[in-house]
C-alpha cells in the first residue's frame, strides 16, 4: 500500500491556490471582473436574441474604466490633484482623428493622412504623455494644489480651442468618417472565415506605405463585439502594466512622495522627475483611451472633453478607493452604470412604479406640473449630486480603499503616538 | 533676478504696450471697454472672494460656490416677484424692494452655505483631502438640479427695476455711461470694505484669520473651529447671494448653469490675486473682468475663455502666489 499523499493528484482549487486567492479581496475583485468580462457578452447575446447593444455600452464603459486607471496613477499613487484630465482624452482622440480620416485634407494643410490604428494608439499615447510632461514641467515644483488648478486651466483650454479652430478640427461639427482598426488579410484568427465574431472582409483598408492603395483586410467595422473583445485586452494589458509599475522602484517612490514629499526628498528621490513620470504616465494612459475612443466611436467632438468628463473620472477614482486598481475599476463600472444606465431608466421606471402603485393622478401633468416623467427626467443631476455626497459621507476613503495605504496610514499613526512619548519622557 | 521673472515682466510689458497702444489710437473705445469690464469685474470679485476665504481657511476648492452665487439670484428674482415692482421706469417700491431683499437674499444664502458645509464637508473634516472636493462637486450638481427643476434649462427673466432708460444714462466724453454700471461698481466696494473691516477689526475676523494661518495653534489659542469655519461660509455665501443679485440687476437673466463658469472664473481671478488673500481675490475679480472685456474687443470673445485660463496657467508658472500672495512655507 502506497501513501495516499504521495500519489493523490492536487486538485484543481488547489493548483491555483483559488481558496487563498478568494480570501484575498482584490484578487476575488479581479475574479469576478474577468468571469464578469466573459459572461457578460454571452449572456447578453443570449437574453436579447443576438442584440448588440449592451455589448457596445460595455466597450464605452470599458473607455471610462482605462481613464480610471490611468487617473489612478496621477492621483491615487502619486497624490497629485488632476482636474483636467479630459484635455489629454481629447488629445489622444484628436489626434487619432486627425491622422486616421479625411480631415486633414480639407484643412489648410491639403493633404490627409490614413494612419493604422495600431500605429496611432501608440502614437496618442506619446502624443499625450508629451503634453503632460509640458504641461507638468514649469509646475510641478510647485504645491500640491496649484498643479489641480494648472490642469484644470489646460483641461479648459483644450475644448474651447478645438470649437475655434474649425479649419483643423472641424470645431462643433465634429471630426468623422474615422478609420475603423483592421487587420491585414494575412493575419489569421478565429475572426478569419467562418465569421464567428463576425468582422467583415472588405476594402477599405489604406496601405500604410502608399495611402492611395487599398488591400484586403478585416475591418473591425461596427462590429461592437470586436470592439468589446478589444477593449477587455487594453483593460488588461493596462492593468498588468499599472500593477507592475505599483509594484516597482517608481511606484515605491510615487507612495513616498504621496505620503511626505520632504523626507521623499531627503531619502534621494528626485521629487521632479517622479512626479513628472506620474503625470507623463498618467496621460498616456488617457491619450490611449482616447485614440481608443475616436476609433470605436467614429466621430471626435469637442463636446466629449468638458471639464464634466475630468470630474466624472475623479469621482471614479475617489469613489473607487485611491491608489487601490481593482477598486477603481469598480468604481468605474459603478459610476457609469449610474450615469448611463441607472439615472436615464429612472424616469420611465418611476412612471410604471406610480401606476401600479395606483397613484395614476401624480403621472400627468397639469398646469406648470410638468407630469412625473418630466420631474424626474429634470432631478437626474440633482439624484447625481445626492448619490455622490451620500457615498463620500458613509466611505470618504472609497469603496475597496488600498489596503497597504491603510496599513502604512495606520502605522504611521502609531508611531507618531510612540514618538510623542518618547519625548515626553526626555522631557 | 532669475530668467523666468525676466519672462513675466517681459510678457506683462507686451501686455501693457499693446492696451496703451490701442488707448491711443482711440481712447473712447478703450474707456468705454474700461467701464464694462469694471462692472464685471466687480461680481467676478464678489465670488472670488468666497472661494479664496474657504481655500484660506479648509483648503477647500469650493465647487458649489458658483451655484451658491447663481441660486442667490434665482432666490432674489422670486422675492422680487411678491413686490408690486414696475419694470417700465423706476418707482418707490423698486427702490424698496431691492433694498429690502437684498439683506433678505444674503441671509438666506449664508444659511444654505452654513447647511451645506454642516452636511457635507464638516463631517469630512479629517477624512482623506479628496473626498471633501468630490462632496463639494456633489453639492454643486445637487444646486443646479434644484434650479433646473425649479425653472427647467431655459434663461431665467430677472425683473428689471434698476433705473434705467434715456434717463439714466450719460455720454461724458464719448463714453456711454449708465446708472447700472455705477450701481455695480458701487455696491460691489461697500461689500468689500464691510468684508475688510470685519476681517481686520472684529474679534470672529481676527479668529478666523488665526484658523486659516494655523488651525491646531488656533485651537489652542480657544478659539472654536467648527463655528469659525462657518462663519467663513456664511460670509462667502452673504457675498455670493448679493453676486447673484446684482449679476440678475446688471444683465436680467439667469440660467441654472451661469454658475459653473462665473465659478472658474471667479476663482481664476482668486488665484490670480493670491488664493487666501483677500484684497488680492477682489482685485484679482477685477483684472479678470477688465482682461475679459479686453480680450472680447480687441482679440474676439471665442478666445476670451483661452485668454483668462491661459493668464490662470501663466499666472501660476511665473508667480505661483498669485500677484498679492504670501509666499507659503512648505510643510
Amino acid at each position: 500500500m502506497s501513501e495516499p499523499t504521495a500519489v493523490k493528484r492536487r486538485s484543481l482549487m488547489t493548483r491555483l491556490h483559488l481558496r487563498e486567492r478568494m480570501r484575498d479581496r482584490d484578487q476575488a475583485i479581479y475574479g469576478i471582473l474577468i468571469l464578469g468580462a466573459l459572461v457578460f457578452p454571452l449572456a447578453t447575446l443570449f437574453i436579447t436574441g443576438g442584440s448588440t447593444a449592451y455589448i457596445a455600452q460595455a466597450a464605452h464603459a470599458g473607455t471610462w474604466v482605462l481613464l480610471a486607471i490611468g487617473l489612478n496613477v496621477v492621483v491615487g499613487f502619486a497624490g497629485l490633484l488632476d482636474l483636467g484630465y479630459a484635455a489629454f482624452f481629447a488629445i489622444g482622440a484628436y489626434t487619432y482623428a486627425l491622422f486616421a480620416s479625411s480631415q486633414l485634407g480639407s484643412s489648410p494643410l491639403h493633404h490627409s493622412f490614413h494612419f493604422p490604428f495600431w500605429l496611432m494608439l501608440i502614437l496618442g499615447m506619446i502624443v499625450a504623455a508629451t503634453f503632460g510632461a509640458l504641461l507638468g514641467f514649469p509646475t510641478l515644483r510647485l504645491r500640491g494644489d496649484y498643479l489641480a488648478i494648472v490642469t484644470l486651466g489646460f483641461g479648459e483650454i483644450v475644448p474651447v480651442i478645438s470649437y475655434n479652430l474649425p479649419d483643423w478640427t472641424g470645431g462643433i461639427n465634429a471630426i468623422g468618417g474615422i478609420d475603423k482598426p483592421w487587420f491585414p488579410a494575412w493575419i489569421t484568427g478565429p475572426w478569419a472565415g467562418a465569421n464567428s465574431i463576425s468582422i467583415q472582409q472588405d476594402s477599405v483598408c489604406r496601405n500604410p506605405f502608399a495611402q492611395t492603395q487599398f488591400i484586403p483586410c478585416f475591418s473591425f467595422g461596427f462590429d461592437q463585439v470586436a470592439y468589446y473583445v478589444l477593449i477587455v485586452i487594453l483593460i488588461f494589458g493596462a492593468v498588468i502594466l499599472v500593477t507592475n509599475l505599483y509594484r516597482s522602484r517608481l511606484g515605491r517612490a510615487w507612495m513616498a512622495i504621496r505620503e511626505d514629499e520632504v523626507a521623499a526628498a531627503a531619502m534621494g528621490i528626485n521629487t521632479v522627475t517622479t512626479k513628472l513620470l506620474a503625470f507623463a504616465i498618467g496621460a498616456s494612459f488617457s491619450g490611449f483611451a482616447g485614440a481608443y475612443y475616436g476609433a470605436s466611436f467614429g466621430l471626435v467632438s469637442p463636446d466629449d472633453f468638458l471639464f464634466v468628463v475630468s470630474i466624472t473620472v475623479l469621482v471614479m477614482v475617489v469613489l473607487g478607493g485611491m491608489g487601490n486598481i481593482s477598486g477603481v475599476i469598480v468604481g468605474a463600472l459603478v459610476i457609469y452604470f449610474i450615469l448611463n444606465t441607472l439615472l436615464p431608466s429612472l424616469a420611465s421606471n418611476a412612471v410604471s412604479l406610480a401606476n401600479t402603485l395606483g397613484l395614476g393622478s401624480i403621472v400627468a401633468s397639469n398646469g406648470t406640473y410638468p407630469g412625473l416623467y418630466n420631474e424626474v427626467q429634470y432631478s437626474q443631476f440633482l439624484i447625481f449630486g445626492l448619490i455622490l455626497v451620500l457615498i463620500m459621507l458613509l466611505r470618504p476613503q472609497g469603496l475597496f480603499p488600498s489596503r497597504i495605504r491603510e496599513q502604512e496610514l495606520k502605522h504611521a499613526a502609531v508611531q507618531e503616538e510612540g514618538s510623542a512619548v518618547e519625548e515626553g519622557v526626555r522631557v | 533676478m532669475s530668467l523666468i521673472d525676466f519672462l513675466f515682466y517681459i510678457i506683462c510689458a507686451a501686455a501693457v504696450i499693446l492696451l496703451a497702444a490701442q488707448a491711443v489710437i482711440n481712447p473712447t473705445a478703450f474707456v468705454q471697454i474700461t467701464v464694462f469690464g469694471l462692472a464685471d469685474g466687480a461680481m467676478y470679485a464678489l465670488v472670488a472672494l468666497g472661494y479664496t476665504m474657504v481655500y484660506g481657511i479648509i483648503e477647500l476648492i469650493n465647487f458649489a460656490h458658483g451655484d451658491v452665487f447663481t441660486l442667490g439670484g434665482y432666490i432674489s428674482a422670486a422675492i422680487l416677484g411678491f413686490f408690486a415692482i414696475n419694470e417700465e421706469s423706476f418707482s418707490v417700491i423698486n427702490l424698496v424692494a431691492i433694498l429690502l431683499v437684498f439683506p433678505v437674499v444674503m441671509l438666506i444664502m449664508g444659511g444654505i452655505n452654513i447647511t451645506i458645509e454642516r452636511i457635507a464637508y464638516r463631517p469630512l473634516r479629517n477624512a482623506p483631502r479628496l473626498a471633501p472636493l468630490i462632496t463639494a462637486i456633489g453639492m454643486s450638481f445637487v444646486l443646479e438640479g434644484i434650479m433646473f427643476l425649479w425653472h427647467g434649462p431655459a434663461s431665467v427673466h430677472f425683473p428689471d427695476i434698476l433705473p434705467h432708460g434715456l434717463g439714466y444714462q450719460t455720454t461724458i466724453a464719448g463714453v456711454f455711461v449708465t446708472f447700472k454700471d455705477g450701481f455695480v461698481m458701487a455696491t460691489a466696494i461697500v461689500l468689500v470694505t464691510l468684508l475688510a473691516i470685519f476681517i481686520n477689526r472684529t474679534k470672529l475676523g481676527k479668529a478666523m484669520r488665526a484658523t486659516a494661518q494655523d488651525r491646531d495653534a488656533a485651537q489652542l489659542m480657544g478659539i472654536d473651529i467648527n463655528r469659525t469655519i462657518a462663519a467663513t461660509f456664511f460670509i462667502g455665501a452673504l457675498l455670493a447671494g448679493a453676486g447673484g443679485m446684482i449679476w440678475g440687476l446688471y444683465f436680467n437673466n439667469l440660467f441654472y448653469n451661469l454658475g459653473f463658469r462665473t465659478g472658474l472664473v471667479a476663482f481664476t481671478s482668486a488665484v490670480f490675486g493670491g488664493i487666501g488673500n483677500i484684497p488680492g481675490a477682489a482685485i484679482g475679480g477685477v483684472l479678470i473682468g477688465l482682461i475679459a472685456a479686453y480680450s472680447d474687443s480687441y482679440i474676439n470673445s471665442k478666445w476670451t475663455e483661452v485668454v483668462i485660463f491661459g493668464i490662470l496657467i501663466g499666472v501660476l508658472v511665473f508667480r505661483p502666489t498669485g500677484l498679492l500672495g504670501m509666499r507659503v512655507p512648505e510643510k
